[in-house]
């Protein structure tokens, strides 16, 4: 099986600062891949890299496509990027408003991507959106209301909707339960988990809450100062630490 | 000998902008930057249009101004008067005689020829400002045809109101490319973008010119389910009867009577003077007489 994305060797640098450096990892069709680490591990800079949104200094991004197979998403053209960013990728940003447009209703930020693709049916649309806002729990008679009359758990989910109605297969989240009680996080944790499994969708999610990535990834990568001090299955690398951070880490959890 | 140069702007810009109108032509909808100058009106009154019309005019030419349809408005009769102080033309309120017409927010009723240049005052050049405020990012969407935000728009207008409630400044697709503003005309002149006149756009304040070569295809944006409707007042004009002409509704006193009337005052006048009176009209005669 090929890989849907390779990474090899991918380096950032902010002047003579290190983002990220010496990262390389595959990951496979269906799997999710977190990567944990304190503020300032450069995990973001690593998945802005990935996703696109910053040009990495060395390194190359390799990404099955659908069309020709792998290619390179460091050094392909910008509207080919672009077209992958809103159809084969997704980004589900930490702040729900950095992903919506606030003064357009529901039902809209979820067709955006939709009609960005050349949908022109205004009732396909509607009902996609519909669909959507069903399967992220949101009631269908707020299709019409904006996102800033929403919750922030909802807000949340919108974004998700708004990502995931083009059928993406790789979805770039960035810290998705940030700022949400633990309730709603449980609940936006089981809602996700779901969808990962059911579109069998790969997802590499970036993240400082441990409980987080137990539940959703697959495997995991713990990354400190730029560098990823450890990786493996998140079983084994949260139950048995091998690197002196990441024992840090994972005993610094508060046990309630 | 009057102590302007001709048309108030140098040679110098004059030439600049004649270099913006010819891009603009050879690349139908996009907005070309100009460095626009400062004009005796403030911004919102037609400097882009008194700029480019202002680089377009001979001394032969014969001038027509027109306001909302309207020859005889504050903008029309100001700026009409600016050409003939400055460039000492000819003008004319009857748009057949006319070789360059200035236009806010209306395209004549009368058909126009090839040999007639049709000048815009634009107030907001890029069609996806509201939904985009950043310029860098509407310009990249543009450069890389990504449109998708501007049926966004539309979509909101028939969630909210059932149809595309959008009846003026409707956005438009030139020759399968660039998405443009036609400047807030409303949507009933549409259609009439497909014709045989040069259209040049300025818009002062944002410094852009965009144009339309004579027969470029231009087609206005809509959904499957919802197609683009070019409506008007459904009634006939009070004055001259005509059917077919976009209508300025005119409230008439406090007690709610209204009418309809001809907003191209040009095209009302010359179908009165031809004999058609409208439900509210007198014949023509008795007026001027």
């Amino acid at each position: 099986m090929t890989p849907l994305l390779q990474v090899r060797d991918i380096a950032k640098f902010y002047g003579g600062r290190v983002g990220c450096t010496n990262v390389s990892f595959d990951l496979y069709p269906g799997e999710v891949l977190g990567i944990v680490g304190e503020s300032g591990s450069g995990k973001s800079t690593l998945l802005n890299c990935l996703a696109g949104h910053l040009a990495p200094d060395q390194g190359e991004v390799l990404f099955d496509t659908r069309a020709d197979g792998q290619r390179d998403t460091v050094t392909m053209s910008e509207p080919e990027r672009r077209m992958l960013g809103r159809t084969d990728w997704a980004f589900v940003h930490q702040h729900a408003r950095d992903g919506l447009r606030m003064g357009v209703s529901a039902g809209g930020n979820v067709g955006e991507r939709l009609m960005a693709v050349g949908a022109r049916n205004y009732g396909n649309i509607r009902t996609q959106a519909l669909d959507w806002l069903e399967r992220v729990e949101i009631a269908g008679d707020r299709i019409d209301d904006r996102p800033s009359a929403f919750s922030g758990g909802m807000q949340q989910r919108l974004q998700i909707a708004r990502n995931l109605v083009t059928g993406p297969r790789l979805v770039f989240m960035d810290e998705p339960t940030g700022g949400l009680d633990v309730s709603v996080q449980a609940r936006l944790l089981d809602l996700l988990r779901g969808l990962v499994r059911d579109m069998g969708l790969s997802a590499i999610i970036v993240t400082h809450d441990l409980a987080v990535v137990r539940l959703l990834a697959d495997r995991l990568m713990v990354m400190k100062s730029g560098h990823v001090v450890e990786q493996g299955l998140t079983d084994q690398v949260l139950d048995d630490p091998q690197h002196g951070y990441t024992q840090l880490l994972v005993s610094s959890v508060l046990q309630v | 000998m009057s102590d302007y140069n001709f048309a108030y702007l140098d040679e110098q810009t004059k030439r600049m902008i004649r270099r913006a109108i010819l891009k603009g032509l050879a690349v139908p909808g996009y907005q070309v930057p100009f460095a626009s100058r400062e004009m005796p009106m403030p911004y919102g009154w037609g400097t882009g249009g008194v700029q480019v019309s202002a680089a377009v005019l001979c001394p032969e030419d014969t001038m027509k101004v027109i306001d909302q349809g309207a020859d005889d408005t504050t903008n029309a009769v100001s700026i009409r008067k600016f050409f003939e102080k400055t460039a000492e033309v000819a003008t004319t309120e009857t748009t057949k005689e006319a070789d360059v017409i200035q236009t806010r927010h209306r395209i004549p009723e009368q058909d126009l020829r090839e040999d007639q240049i049709l000048v815009y005052q634009v107030p907001i050049p890029e069609p996806l400002r509201f939904l985009e405020p950043s310029e860098v990012e509407t310009r990249k969407m543009h450069a890389l045809e990504e449109y998708g935000l501007m049926h966004v728009k539309l979509y909101e207008d028939i969630a909210r109101n059932g149809a595309i409630a959008t009846s003026y400044a409707y956005p438009v697709k030139v020759e399968g490319r660039y998405v443009m503003d036609p400047s807030p005309i409303p949507k009933f002149d549409n259609p009439k973008l497909e014709m045989a006149a040069v259209q040049l756009f300025g818009a002062g304040r944002e410094q852009r010119i965009y144009a339309l070569p004579p027969y470029t295809q231009v087609v206005s944006l809509d959904f499957e389910d919802h197609p683009f409707d070019p409506s008007k007042a459904d009634h006939p004009c009070g004055l001259c009867g005509s059917e077919d002409s976009y209508l300025d509704e005119v409230i008439m006193d406090d007690s709610g009577s209204r009418m309809f009337v001809c907003s191209d005052t040009d095209y009302c006048q010359s179908r009165r003077a031809a004999g058609h009176v409208g439900h509210q009209g007198v014949p023509f005669e008795e007026v001027s007489a």
